[in-house]
């Protein structure tokens, strides 16, 4: 008796909420698959998303934020299966998501707080959202390794452009489809596959990025040159190997993606 | 006492706008919920449950007697160690799912609160349940977060919280007690009020949906000497009460000498300052707000108008004819305005102090509504030419009656609303910011609400000064009562 | 006027639940105090016509359907208008003072409103000076409005402040109370032309202005929301909002209006369900 034919999926980039093939026509081998070889102009298109989603997003409610990514954490794990990575990165991955959907309407109160000064005023400050934030993926672990920066991203009120490992991309242009059904509003959280040796310095070169967040331990002075023309905020960081290392100081992932702003008001009629 | 003025003829009416209560799916009799199960009590009674809009039963539900407190407080215990040893992350997903499940549920229990409450579907269905469902889902992010919201400090829960919770947001107050005390890795007896059991034994079944182990929580609806019993228990570490100042001062007083942390959320005699400069429609609106939402029946009410003496008039003749369009009637209405008075003993409150009112001479006004037969109604009330020593200007009506003082200057306004031994909230209305902060900072009270009034949210502590009680729920502040600095 | 209370309260009366015979009698209510307009460049007579027949008779199939209040085209139109409306009592509105953007001279402005009542206008649609207002020139405001009065006769006079381009609560309102001072007969909202127009939040406040100015004065100023009311769940809420703040005296054409040219067939389609409690097709109803 003949085997059914499976429908192969055909796999490709994540930008302003719609599956595109990349603009270059090009692409890779991964395993079975072939894989967009995302170009300088996805990634312009992307952050061209991912800013025009922006003020949506942070204009949301805090509470709002939280409920989706709590139900980003439902959809992941309902996806459990599907998702092309390993049992332990997919529940580490989801943990990660619900960690950091308590997070978005607390870190207010912790960061940020009244200021006592020495005259009539009222003076508080507010840690706002750093606004479009630029990922450079580890190789491993291929989910958890993203998804360990893309929450306290997201958490902060900030929009997303991730470029995926070169080695591994397949769950991270998965997590596409798990956002769809997570009610994260098109452009919030964009997704190349690519050679990161290619993207990642058009990212960090692109003015329009606020900050970078580079786990793939790769690139740092590259990346430190391109991002001091614009001064966009660049941080470095180990990939996390697990839940542990991926929420072990959660305030400095989401300082690092904040702007501290201190405001002044009056005390008197 | 003067009426509504004779109305112009209606053009254009609201026809009945009726909330279904067929979907709703109630049990004929509810026993006690103690160790992860519904049970019958062993020397309480059942009681049935009465809508004060209609008089009609709603369920039959058990009371706690001695005996049924003490066992709930023995399952408390004894869950307390495998519930505070679980991650926080762990304890953090139950409570997620608490919260998800109250949305995905929130017709039902908007529909049972009103019916069990008398409060009108509106205010059930946009306020009390989104704002229960919203604290489970704010303390579900602080489990494994503790020590920053605790200044970096070590921490560890209390152990078994004993909890009271009044009639007026029956489901939204055993949600503002059970959330913190649950995140902090304590296990709760939390006590619903006499006439309101209904939403809390819905609530029950949410727990046992969401699979959280059995002991965590207990809930134990009864009457005055249950809660009595309850915090006389010896083998509570904690205990929280919201209700009347007088019941507040006899808790406070049992509990002398043992050493147990409290927490009291108490009455009020709440100020609703309106400046000259304030923008005097939306501080109309405001003022409606403050003191007819939920009948009245609302600890931060609104209930001493404040206005200065050159808007005075301005302030009293808009709030009137603003008044003359409040719907009162059948809370599951969705066009209803004002509900029931929740029930026989509180109106008959209500009407003794009005009546004083009136006896001490101050000029009332009531609008002029259709009073259904059956149920407990209390049209909304104005009150002016009213001193600050009338007991209608000192003492909480809880009800819908609002009191009109006038005042001259800021120093006076602030004088007027300190003077009374409550501290709850306080309304400012004016245009000018740097008026609203330095009079938010002379007022005694724990919340202070600028250019609106009743706004509630999980991440905003709330709480009292002096008489209104002490203690915090909401926010960071709201987890410090439920642990203690790890030694 | 604070801006968090004003669209709260606005919001809370959208919330009214209008059903069954409430429902009906709002649409017949809504579609009576309807200004029917089309103010395209490409109207001609023949369109004109068309829009004519369906003001007098929007739904000849549903004669409990009223006609509308009016019919507001450009001036080129209105005597067009005229004719084709003549003997129904519905009324022959026309924009005028150089609509949308009244960027024009006061004389060109004066005489595009002359030439609408010599072509028999029965109501007139200015537009204020949007320049004059934003550069805090009240009385330039206020005097083109009392020349364009004059020159009105008896036609009555709507004043559009346009309230996309005002920028706060607090400019609707003061626009508003210039232009019932300057001795407008109607206050509208918007000319339709701009990115918003009769948004809750701004409908609330303008009525809350004329109740104040009615309370101080005496003379009552009527209200036409314009703009964006092309649904009837919005037309429905507009009138809740008519209702709770001025009172049911108000809930007539003669003090409401609603400018819109889709939303009739909105009403309409709601109507048919309330009727047959079926949901009705776009193309059951002509355009015109």
């Amino acid at each position: 008796m003949s085997e059914r034919l499976q429908v192969k999926k055909t796999y490709k980039l994540f930008i302003g909420g719609a599956f595109v093939r990349s603009e270059s026509g090009r692409y890779d081998k991964s395993g079975d698959f072939n894989v967009p070889r995302g170009s300088r102009k996805d990634v312009r298109d992307a952050v061209a998303a991912a800013r025009k989603a922006l003020p949506g997003w942070a204009g949301r409610t805090a509470y709002n934020r939280g409920q989706i990514l709590y139900r980003f954490a439902e959809a992941l794990e309902s996806r459990a299966a599907d998702i092309g990575a390993e049992r332990a990165d997919v529940e580490a991955s989801i943990d990660v998501l619900v960690h950091y959907a308590g997070w978005t309407d607390k870190f207010q109160p912790v960061l940020g707080g009244i200021n006592p000064v020495a005259a009539p005023f009222l003076s508080f400050s507010v840690p706002e959202p750093t606004g479009v934030v630029g990922i450079v993926a580890p190789d491993a672990p291929p989910l958890l390794g993203l998804i360990a920066e893309l929450a306290p991203a997201l958490a902060a009120g900030n929009t997303v452009v991730a470029v995926l490992s070169d080695d591994a991309p397949l769950p991270g242009l998965d997590l596409g489809e798990v956002m769809g059904i997570a009610d994260v509003p098109g452009g919030v959280v964009n997704l190349l596959s690519g050679r990161r040796a290619e993207l990642a310095p058009v990212l960090a070169g692109h003015h329009a990025l606020n900050a970078l967040v580079n786990a793939s331990g790769e690139l740092a002075a590259e990346i430190d040159k391109l991002a001091a023309e614009s001064v966009t905020r660049v941080r470095h960081t180990d990939a996390s190997k697990d839940y542990a290392t991926a929420t072990a100081d959660p305030l400095s992932r989401l300082e690092a993606l904040t702007e501290l702003k201190t405001a002044w008001h009056p005390v008197g009629a | 006492m003067a009426t509504q003025e004779q109305r112009t003829s209606i053009v254009w009416d609201y026809a009945p706008a009726p909330e279904s209560p067929d979907h709703v799916r109630l049990r004929d009799s509810y026993g006690l919920f103690i160790d992860g199960e519904f049970e019958d009590p062993v020397d309480g009674t059942r009681v049935p449950s009465i809508n004060p809009a209609t008089e009609d039963v709603v369920a039959e539900v058990a009371f706690a007697g001695a005996q049924d407190v003490r066992r709930a407080v023995e399952a408390a215990r004894a869950a307390h160690p495998a519930w505070a040893a679980l991650s926080g992350l762990e304890r953090g997903k139950y409570l997620f799912r608490v919260a998800r499940l109250i949305l995905e549920r929130a017709r039902e229990l908007a529909v049972v609160e009103s019916m069990d409450g008398g409060k009108p579907i509106r205010e059930s269905r946009d306020v009390d349940v989104p704002l229960a469902a919203a604290h489970f889902f704010h303390y579900a992010g602080w489990t494994d977060k503790l020590s920053y919201g605790m200044g970096g400090r070590e921490v560890e829960p209390v152990g078994v919280a004993a909890q009271i919770v009044p009639w007026n947001f029956p489901l939204l107050m055993a949600a503002w007690k059970l959330a913190p005390a649950l995140a902090c890795g304590n296990t709760a007896v939390l006590k619903p009020a006499e006439t309101t059991p209904v939403t809390a034994l819905l609530l029950a079944e949410i727990i046992q949906e969401a699979e959280l182990p059995p002991g965590v929580v207990q809930i134990i609806p009864g009457d005055g000497a249950a809660g009595s019993t309850l915090v006389r228990e010896p083998d509570i570490d904690k205990v929280a009460f919201t209700g009347s100042t007088a019941v507040g001062k006899d808790i406070q007083a049992a509990l002398a000498g043992r050493e147990i942390p409290l927490t009291l959320e108490l009455g009020g005699k709440s100020a609703n300052i309106v400046f000259e400069d304030a923008a005097l429609d939306q501080a109309v609106e405001g003022i409606v707000n403050g003191i007819f939402f939920n009948q009245g029946h609302v600890c931060c009410a609104g209930s001493r108008l404040l206005i200065q003496e050159s808007v005075a008039d301005t302030v009293v003749s808009k709030l009137w004819n603003r008044m003359g369009r409040l719907r009162l009637g059948d809370p599951l209405d969705k066009n209803t305005d004002v509900g029931a008075i929740n029930s026989r003993e509180q109106l008959e409150r209500i009407e003794s102090l009005v009546a004083s009112g009136e006896e001490e001479g101050a000029v009332r006004r009531s609008v002029a509504c259709e009073l259904p037969d059956r149920g407990f109604w209390f049209a909304p009330t104005l009150f002016t030419d009213v001193a600050p020593a009338h007991r209608i200007a000192a003492e909480e009506i809880f009800g819908p009656v609002v009191s009109v003082l006038t005042f001259r200057t800021q120093a006076e306004a602030i004088e007027k609303a300190n003077s009374t031994p409550y501290g709850l909230a306080a309304g400012i209305w004016t245009d000018k910011g740097s008026k609203a902060f330095e009079v938010a900072a002379a007022l005694q009270a724990g919340v202070v609400w600028q250019n609106t009034y009743n706004h509630f949210d999980p991440s905003a502590a709330f709480g009292g000064y002096k008489e209104s009680g002490f203690g915090r729920e909401g926010g960071m502040a709201g987890l410090r009562p439920y642990l203690r600095v790890a030694s | 006027m604070d801006r968090v209370g004003v669209e709260e309260r606005a919001a809370t009366l959208g919330k009214r639940s209008i059903k069954t015979t409430a429902k009906q009698q709002g649409i017949r209510l809504a579609v009576s105090m309807v200004d029917l307009t089309t103010l395209e460049g490409s109207d001609t007579p023949g369109k004109v016509r068309h829009l004519c027949a369906k003001a007098v008779c929007p739904a000849p199939t549903m004669p409990e359907i009223p006609s509308v209040a009016a019919v507001c085209v450009y001036p080129s139109l209105v005597g067009v208008a005229k004719e084709a409306l003549d003997g129904t009592g519905v009324r022959a509105a026309s924009v005028s003072t150089a609509f949308p953007s009244g960027q024009a001279s006061l004389d060109v402005k004066l005489r595009d409103t002359e030439d609408a009542v010599a072509a028999g206008a029965d109501e007139i649609d200015m537009v204020i000076s949007r320049e004059a207002f934003l550069a805090g020139d009240d009385a330039r405001v206020m005097e083109e409005v009392v020349r364009v009065k004059d020159v009105c006769g008896d036609a009555h006079l709507k004043v559009i402040i346009e309230t996309a381009e005002l920028g706060s609560y607090d400019h609707v309102r003061h626009a508003s109370m210039l232009a019932m001072e300057a001795g407008a007969d109607f206050i509208k909202t918007s000319t339709g032309k701009a990115a918003t127009g009769a948004t809750p939040g701004v409908v609330l406040v303008m009525l809350e202005a004329i109740r104040d100015y009615v309370d101080r004065t005496g003379r009552v100023v009527g209200m036409k929301a314009a703009g964006g009311v092309s649904h009837s769940k919005a037309a429905l809420h507009m009138l809740v909002l008519v209702k709770e703040t001025l009172g049911d005296e108000w809930l007539t054409n003669e003090r409401f209006r609603i400018g819109a040219s889709s939303l009739l067939n909105d009403l309409l389609m709601q109507y048919q369900k309330t009727e047959t409690g079926h949901y009705a097709r776009p193309e059951d109803f002509s355009k015109e």
